[in-house]
């Protein structure tokens, strides 16, 4: 039985002796004790991450089958397979938490858990694999590079690893787009239409406003989170603008331009109506994604049942042998 | 008081060997080490799921040695792993930390010999 | 003098059989082993190893996100881009061959289904994962035996390919197979999808091991391919999986065959217009 006065005084403490651990830029380790509302701010954040990254496996796997050619087949199979490693990164991350992958994944299909609104667009010509790999990709490096350096040592690990391959994403996301752009009309169209269609959620990609994100001051306390929404976006934006001049693109809006005295791309109001009304459920394929998600784990159920039957059995048999 | 159990958990009671499974809920984890090329230590590189070694081992090359990361694979039943707690942090390691005299530099070197 | 003329022409005909497909739907002349272009039966050969793995391929990469648990997606992501890349090699080498000035994008995209040399196996609808990994597993166990014949060829290109393939291929057998004893053995109802899904796919196996004037032609060129031996290979690492899976062979059947030939199911038009739809589309194009 504990005392409640001397809990108190003993979480309070040790709250004291974690915020310094991490104001000491010290990375915290999954043995390590951490505050109930970090934990469960790391799974959150973690677990939204790894379903972004199997989610966003959807719209890419989409046009696997119909890559024009046979090395930008084998490009595209290996970016999506490697979303899936990311997923099962981050997925481990949250373990050393104490939470299941199955767990989380249960949330994902009940539609309990969030993922990122970009994959809830659809995906609908060859183009978008570029501006895909160009933009959204580039976004999540965005993010990554500074999530690489947050305060919990199993997520930061995944990041690095992540970020390196996020790299080959962005590189052959950007090439398809400059052949296209160096292409016939028809390929150059293709591309302008796919910009026009993406950039906008792309943006949204970085989350709510600063001045609209619930959870952004107490991330950033404890050094989950490193950077700003907002900071990030305009990174993004100030990184992308002029590769999208270097291969004649028009981005679709008519408010960005260089401020020269701040160094940064100015841009024009996102629409956060749309933005919300996404994460709410009601984009223009948050069913299909969820509805495939659903699909796979069912048809798979059988066969992760017969894995675990048969390791069963030979366990039995050894054990009866020994 | 808050307690962060962190020890990985399975669905239902595990026997000691840690690798029973029930494959409608979660297959058992397994830490991955990867060695990056010959000579080199095996270094943790994360974690695959599976009901197994065969198919763990499986599992970590296509997960983490995809790139021509390792040379080698271990793979090790996640509850096979004993961790020193955090708690042990002072005891375990902090006596390590004063004992210069296990340091090559702790020791003179007569002047003017050069390689040594 | 009625009478010889009839018995020749079925003479041709029954000879003809074989091949004439062939000449019909190659857009290149292989008249046989002595025909006036010599390369080509060659080019046929090298043709149907790219086929093969690039069906396959395909096949498999239609798993992409839909796998049974994330670790298999990425496993079965690696088996497809180790055929593609196979298939990458071997069609290369076959427009090279050919020497038409079509690199293997040309060839991929832009031949018809009938113009596919793949046996009949690779080309069936994915199914369900015991299936794919049944259908994986048949085929692997072949490719590793072909490739491993293959790898010392007296055709340095071709050895060549066969020899870097062989490795992966080895990994496949390793994973497909294991797979397969796992589904076997696992569950009521994952030995029920499995046995079923063998017997559908047993059918399909003979044609991997029928020989035929191309192959006869092409041990000219030093590739000399013991389909006997091969099968009897094939068999002992089927049967030996097969047993640990709990499994039965299934008795021989009537073999399906034609897809060496351009003779295939009906699914490799669909498959086909869904591979070739953006490539079509833009005739001429670079990607
Ligand atoms: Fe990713
Ligand atoms: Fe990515």
């Amino acid at each position: 039985m504990e005392q409640p006065i001397t809990a108190q005084a003993d979480e309070s403490a040790l709250v004291a002796a974690f915020e310094a651990r991490i104001a000491a830029g010290e990375s915290i380790e999954p043995k390590d004790w951490m505050p109930e509302r970090y934990r469960k701010q790391l799974v959150r954040m973690m677990s939204q991450h790894a379903h972004s990254e199997v989610v966003g496996m959807l719209p890419e796997g989409n046009w696997i089958t119909r890559a024009p050619s046979l090395r930008r087949k084998m490009s595209l199979i290996a970016k999506v397979q490697d979303e899936a490693g990311h997923g099962l990164y981050i997925y481990c991350g949250t373990e050393t938490l104490g939470v299941d992958r199955h767990e989380l994944l249960e949330q994902l299909l009940d539609g309990r858990a969030k993922y990122s609104s970009i994959f809830n667009y659809p995906t609908l010509s060859w183009a978008d694999m570029g501006v895909i790999g160009w933009l959204v990709d580039g976004a999540a490096i965005v993010n990554q590079t500074i999530l690489a350096k947050t305060s919990y040592g199993p997520y930061a690990r995944a990041m690095v690893r992540i970020c390196k391959e996020e790299n080959f994403h962005k590189r052959q996301g950007y090439e398809i787009c400059a052949t296209l752009a160096n292409g016939t009309p028809a390929q150059r169209a293709m591309l302008q239409e796919a910009v026009d269609r993406i950039w906008w959620p792309a943006l949204m990609m970085f989350g709510p406003s600063d001045t609209d994100s619930p959870n952004s001051a107490e991330l950033l306390k404890w050094r989950v989170k490193r950077k700003t929404n907002d900071e990030l976006r305009q990174r993004f934006v100030n990184l992308t603008v002029p590769q999208a001049i270097a291969i004649g693109l028009t981005l679709p809006d008519p408010d960005l331009r260089f401020d020269e005295s701040t160094g940064n791309w100015e841009f024009g109001e996102i629409d956060w109506t749309e933005f919300f009304q996404v994460i709410k459920g009601e984009g223009p394929c948050n069913r299909e994604r969820l509805a495939a998600r659903n699909q796979a784990h069912a048809d798979g159920a059988w066969v992760r049942e017969a894995a675990a039957a048969h390791a069963a059995k030979q366990q039995r048999s050894s054990t009866q042998a020994a | 008081m808050s307690t962060t159990d962190t020890t990985p958990r399975y669905e239902g009671q595990l026997p000691a060997d840690g690798l029973t499974v029930t494959g409608a809920t979660q297959w058992p984890l397994w830490e991955v080490f990867t060695q990056a090329g010959k000579g080199a230590p095996h270094e943790h590189a994360g974690s695959v799921h599976a009901t197994d070694a065969e198919h763990a081992m499986q599992n970590a090359r296509d997960v983490y040695a995809r790139r021509g990361e390792a040379v080698s694979l271990w793979v090790v039943p996640a509850t096979a792993i004993v961790a020193s707690a955090p708690g042990d942090a002072g005891p375990f390691f902090d006596p390590g930390n004063d004992k210069a005299y296990r340091h090559p530099q702790f020791y003179k070197v007569p002047r003017g010999v050069r390689v040594f | 003098m009625a009478d010889h003329t009839e018995v020749e022409e079925v003479h041709e005909d029954s000879a003809a059989d074989v091949t004439s497909a062939a000449l019909e739907v190659a857009p290149y002349n292989v008249a046989g082993s002595r025909g006036p272009r010599f390369g080509a039966p060659l080019v046929e050969y090298v043709l149907r190893l790219g086929d093969d793995r690039l069906v396959l391929g395909h096949r498999l990469s239609e798993w992409c996100g839909h796998g049974p648990i994330l670790e298999e997606d990425i496993a079965v992501a690696n088996l497809a881009l180790d055929l593609v890349g196979q298939a990458t090699m071997f069609l290369g080498l076959a427009g090279e061959l050919e020497g038409a000035g079509r690199d293997a994008d040309a060839l991929a995209f832009f031949r018809d289904g009938t113009a596919y040399r793949n046996a009949l196996l690779v080309e069936l609808p994915r199914g369900d994962f015991g299936f794919t990994m049944m259908r994986q597993f048949l085929f692997d166990a072949f490719s590793v035996v072909q490739l491993d014949a293959l790898a010392s060829c007296g055709h340095a290109q071709l050895a060549a390919i066969a020899a870097k393939s062989l490795k992966e291929a080895k990994y496949h057998v390793r994973h497909s197979g294991e797979w397969v004893v796992r589904l076997g053995d696992g569950t009521e109802e994952s030995h029920a999808r499995i046995s079923r899904s063998l017997a559908e796919l047993w059918r399909y196996t003979g044609e991997l091991f029928e020989r035929d004037v191309i192959d006869d032609a092409v041990e000219a060129h030093g590739i000399v391919f013991d389909h006997e031996a091969a099968r009897a290979r094939w068999e002992a690492i089927v049967h030996d999986v097969l047993q640990r899976a709990t499994l039965e062979v299934p008795a021989p059947p009537i073999m399906a065959s034609g897809g060496r030939r351009g003779r295939h199911t009906e699914h490799i038009g669909h498959l086909l217009s869904t591979m070739q739809s953006v490539a079509r589309a833009h005739p001429g194009a670079t990607w």
